[in-house]
C-alpha cells in the first residue's frame, strides 16, 4: 500500500466524515444512522463543555482512582540488564510500567466507561449495552451502569464466558445481564454483531457503550479521547520523575483503545518510539493469530473500515488469541491509519511468549499482569536488553491478571 | 435509462398490483440447489428476485438468514459464484430484475470497478447494501448509478422527514422501506403504522416504495401490499429451506418446491391486496 504523506500534525483526525485517511467512516445500517449522528452531535457539545469536564475529572479522581502511577519496574530493569550482560551487549534500558491495572475494576476500561455514562446520561437514555471479550469491558460498563443505576445487558461470546468465568460472575454481581453469543466462534466480533443487532431494535431508549477505538464515527475519535488520560499523564510523569521523554512506548493492540490511549498525546514527539503489539497466537504463518495489521488487509466491518483478518472472498476470520481482550479480528481504524502513515510499529507476540512474560513480570515485579499486557511486556523482553542504560521504555499496564490465572494455570497444566 | 426494474415496477402500475419481491440466500444449502429455487421464484409468481449475498457477519439480519448465510459460505458460495449463478439464471429469463442483498465487504475486497463491470454482464439489475448509508455514497452508489445499476436505499422508521431526502437522493429503482427497527424475522409492525410511513414517504418521491421486514404469509402480503408498491418476503422463504433440511444439511424434500409453494401463496396475497384495498 502507498505510504501517504507524512502530515504536519498526527492528532487532527478523524475529519468531518469520521475518516482517519481512509480508514473509519460510518458504515452502518440506515436505522442506526440516526443514531450515530445524534451521539456525535451531542459529542461535539460535551467535548469543550468545563462541566462535563470537570464532572468526569472528579470522578476519574474518586471514583476511579486516577491518575494511576508511572512505576519504575526495577525488579524487570535489573533483570534485562543481566540479560543484556549476558550476552555481553551491557545495556538495559529503564522500564517504567503505566499502572492502569490499579484503576477501579483492574484495567484502562473504567476511563472509557465513565465518560460515556456521562455522555449516556445527557442524551437521556435509559438503558445500557456493551460488547465485551476479556470481561473487563463488560465488568467497567456493569459497574458505572449501577453507579447511575440504569439497567445493563452485556453481550459475551460463549466461548469467552466459559475463559473468563470470574468476571462474569463479578458482572452478574454489579446487577449487569450478561447473554451469551454463541454465532461464530462466540468471541468478541460475535458479541459486537449481538450488540448492534440489540441497538438497531432498540432504538428509541438504549446507548451502546462501546468498549473500544473502533466502530463507526465517533466512537473511535470519542472512545480514544476519553483513554487518552493514559498518556496524558504518563506524559507528564516522565518529565516530572526523568525530566525527559520516552525513548519508546509500548502497548498491546486487540481494538486498540489502552495503545491509542497511551499513543496518542506522544503522536507529535517524533523522538518517541511507538510500538503496538498485536496478538500473534500461535504464529502468522497460519490463521490462530489475530494480527490483523501484521497479516491482515483493509476491508469494512462493525461500521468501520480498517485493517481486517479476512479470506479471499472478504469474510471475516474468526482468529485466535489466549487472550479473550485482543481475540479480534479487526483494529480501530486510527491505528490502521498509524500504520499506514509509518509513525506506529506494529509487531505480533505470540501466545507462548506473553506467557512467559507474564509469569516473568509476576516473580520479578510481584504484579500479575492482565495477558493483554503481558504481550505488551513480552515485547520489552524483546527489546530493552538491546538499549542503552540510560534509554528509558513505558509499558502500558494495560489491565491486573487476576481474571487469567485460570487460562494461565490451563497453558501450564496446572490445576487450581 | 430505465432498468429492469423500472420497467417492471411500471407493468404492475398498470395491473394495478403491488409487486412481490422475493428474498433468497444465493448458495444455501449449495450453489445447485439455490440455482434451481432462483428459478422457481419467477415461475412461482415473484415479481423481482433478491439474490441474498452471503456473509460472515451479517449484522442486520435475524438467525434465520445468518443461519443460512452460513449454510452457503459452508457450501462454498463466493461473491464470484453469486454472480455466475445471476447470470445462469439470466440465460433462461431476461425480464426478471435481479437486485444483489447484502453487505459490503466482500464488494470491497472483489474491486467496486471490477465488482459493477462484472455485476452488469450477469444480469443485475440493482443492489441493496445494507452497511451503506448516504453518507458513505462515494464508495458504491454513485459508481453504480454510473454505471447504470440500481442502487436500492433502505428507509426506517428511524429516517424522519428530515433526513429523508437525504436518503433519497441517490435512490433508484424502488425504496424499501424497513417496517420496523430491528433485524430480519421479527414480528410484523402495526400494519397501520407501515402504511401511514409509506404515504409519508410517497410524499417525498415518485418512486415505488416496497415493505419488508416481518412479513410472512399471504395474508400479511395482502394487507402491507394493499398500501405498498411491493412487498418484501425473505425469512420466510429462507425458512422453507431450512424447513426441508436435516439435521446434517440433508435434504429431505426439494426445497425448490418447498419455496415455490409457499411463493404461490404470497403471490395470491399481492394479487388480492388491491381488492382488499378497494372494500
Amino acid at each position: 500500500m502507498d505510504k501517504p504523506a507524512t502530515p504536519n500534525s498526527f492528532r487532527t483526525g478523524p475529519d468531518e466524515q469520521g475518516m482517519f485517511g481512509i480508514f473509519g467512516g460510518r458504515f452502518v445500517a440506515e436505522t442506526l444512522m440516526p443514531l450515530i449522528l445524534d451521539l456525535e452531535r451531542h459529542w461535539n457539545e460535551v467535548k469543550n463543555d468545563p462541566e462535563f469536564k470537570a464532572e468526569l475529572t472528579d470522578l476519574s479522581t474518586h471514583y476511579a482512582g486516577r491518575p494511576s502511577k508511572l512505576y519504575f519496574a526495577e525488579g524487570l530493569t535489573r533483570h534485562l540488564r543481566e540479560v543484556s550482560s549476558a550476552k555481553g551487549r551491557g545495556g538495559g534500558a529503564k522500564v517504567y510500567f503505566k499502572r492502569e491495572d490499579l484503576n477501579h475494576t483492574g484495567s484502562h476500561k473504567i476511563n472509557n466507561c465513565l465518560g460515556q455514562i456521562l455522555l449516556a446520561k445527557r442524551m437521556g437514555k435509559k438503558r445500557i449495552i456493551a460488547e465485551t471479550g476479556a470481561g473487563q469491558h463488560g465488568v467497567a460498563s456493569a459497574t458505572v451502569a449501577a453507579r447511575f443505576g440504569y439497567p445493563c445487558v452485556v453481550y459475551m461470546g460463549a466461548t469467552d464466558v466459559a475463559r473468563q468465568s470470574p468476571n462474569v460472575f463479578r458482572m452478574k454481581l454489579l446487577g449487569a445481564e450478561v447473554r451469551p453469543v454463541t454465532a461464530g466462534h462466540g468471541t468478541l466480533k460475535d458479541a459486537m454483531n449481538e450488540a448492534l443487532r440489540d441497538w438497531v431494535t432498540n432504538v428509541e431508549d438504549t446507548y451502546y457503550l462501546i468498549g473500544t477505538a473502533a466502530g463507526p464515527h465517533p466512537y473511535p475519535e470519542l472512545v480514544r479521547d476519553f483513554q487518552s488520560v493514559i498518556g496524558t499523564e504518563a506524559r507528564a510523569q516522565i518529565l516530572e520523575q526523568e525530566g525527559r521523554l520516552p525513548d519508546t512506548i509500548i502497548a498491546c493492540v486487540g481494538g486498540g483503545s489502552n495503545a491509542i490511549g497511551l499513543f496518542h498525546p506522544f503522536l507529535d514527539d517524533r523522538q518517541v518510539r511507538i510500538i503496538g503489539i498485536e496478538a500473534g497466537g500461535r504464529g502468522l504463518d497460519g490463521i490462530e493469530h489475530c494480527a490483523s495489521m501484521s497479516a491482515g488487509a483493509p476491508g469494512v466491518l462493525h461500521g468501520n473500515r480498517t485493517y481486517l483478518l479476512q479470506n479471499a472472498d472478504g469474510q471475516i476470520m474468526d482468529g485466535h488469541s489466549i487472550s479473550a481482550g485482543l481475540d479480534y479480528p479487526g483494529v480501530g481504524p486510527e491505528h490502521s491509519w498509524l500504520r499506514d502513515s509509518g509513525r506506529v510499529e506494529y509487531v505480533p507476540i505470540l501466545d507462548d511468549e506473553a506467557l512467559e512474560a507474564f509469569k516473568l513480570t509476576t516473580r520479578v515485579e510481584g504484579i500479575i499482569p492482565a495477558l493483554e499486557s503481558a504481550h505488551a511486556i513480552a515485547h520489552a523482553v524483546k527489546i530493552v536488553p538491546d538499549m542503552d542504560k540510560d534509554q528509558i521504555v513505558i509499558v502500558n499496564l494495560s489491565g491486573r491478571g487476576d481474571k487469567d490465572v485460570h487460562t494461565v494455570a490451563d497453558m501450564l497444566g496446572m490445576e487450581i | 435509462m430505465a432498468t429492469r426494474i423500472d420497467r417492471r415496477m411500471a407493468k404492475l402500475k398498470t395491473e394495478g398490483r403491488p409487486a412481490l419481491v422475493t428474498y433468497f440466500m444465493s448458495g444455501d444449502p449449495d450453489y445447485d440447489t439455490a440455482l434451481s429455487i432462483m428459478k422457481a421464484l419467477p415461475k412461482a409468481g415473484a415479481d423481482i428476485i433478491e439474490m441474498g449475498m452471503p456473509f460472515s457477519d451479517p449484522m442486520a439480519d435475524g438467525p434465520a438468514i445468518q443461519a443460512a448465510g452460513l449454510r452457503a459460505l459452508k457450501g462454498g458460495q463466493t461473491l464470484v459464484k453469486t454472480l455466475k449463478m445471476a447470470a445462469e439464471f439470466r440465460a433462461g429469463d431476461n425480464e426478471t430484475p435481479i437486485v444483489l442483498m447484502g453487505y459490503y465487504n466482500p464488494i470491497y475486497i472483489y474491486g467496486v470497478d471490477r465488482f459493477l463491470k462484472d455485476a452488469i454482464a450477469s444480469g443485475i439489475d440493482g443492489l441493496i447494501v445494507v452497511d451503506l448509508p448516504p453518507e458513505m455514497d462515494e464508495e458504491l452508489c454513485i459508481p453504480a448509478l454510473k454505471a447504470g445499476i440500481n442502487f436500492i436505499r433502505l428507509a426506517t422508521p428511524t429516517t424522519d422527514d428530515k433526513r429523508l431526502p437525504k436518503v433519497l437522493q441517490n435512490t433508484s429503482g424502488f425504496v424499501y422501506y424497513v417496517s420496523m427497527t430491528g433485524i430480519t424475522g421479527s414480528a410484523l409492525a402495526d400494519t397501520g403504522k407501515v402504511a401511514a410511513a409509506v404515504k409519508r414517504i410517497k410524499g417525498h418521491t415518485d418512486l415505488p416504495v416496497c415493505v419488508g421486514f416481518g412479513v410472512k404469509t399471504a395474508e400479511q402480503a395482502r394487507v402491507i401490499g394493499a398500501n405498498a408498491d411491493g412487498v418484501v418476503v425473505g425469512t420466510a422463504i429462507v425458512n422453507a429451506v431450512a424447513n426441508v433440511l436435516g439435521p446434517k444439511g440433508e435434504k429431505t424434500a426439494d426445497p425448490a418446491e418447498a419455496v415455490a409453494t409457499l411463493v404461490s401463496g404470497l403471490a395470491q396475497g399481492v394479487r388480492a391486496a388491491r381488492l382488499a384495498a378497494a372494500e
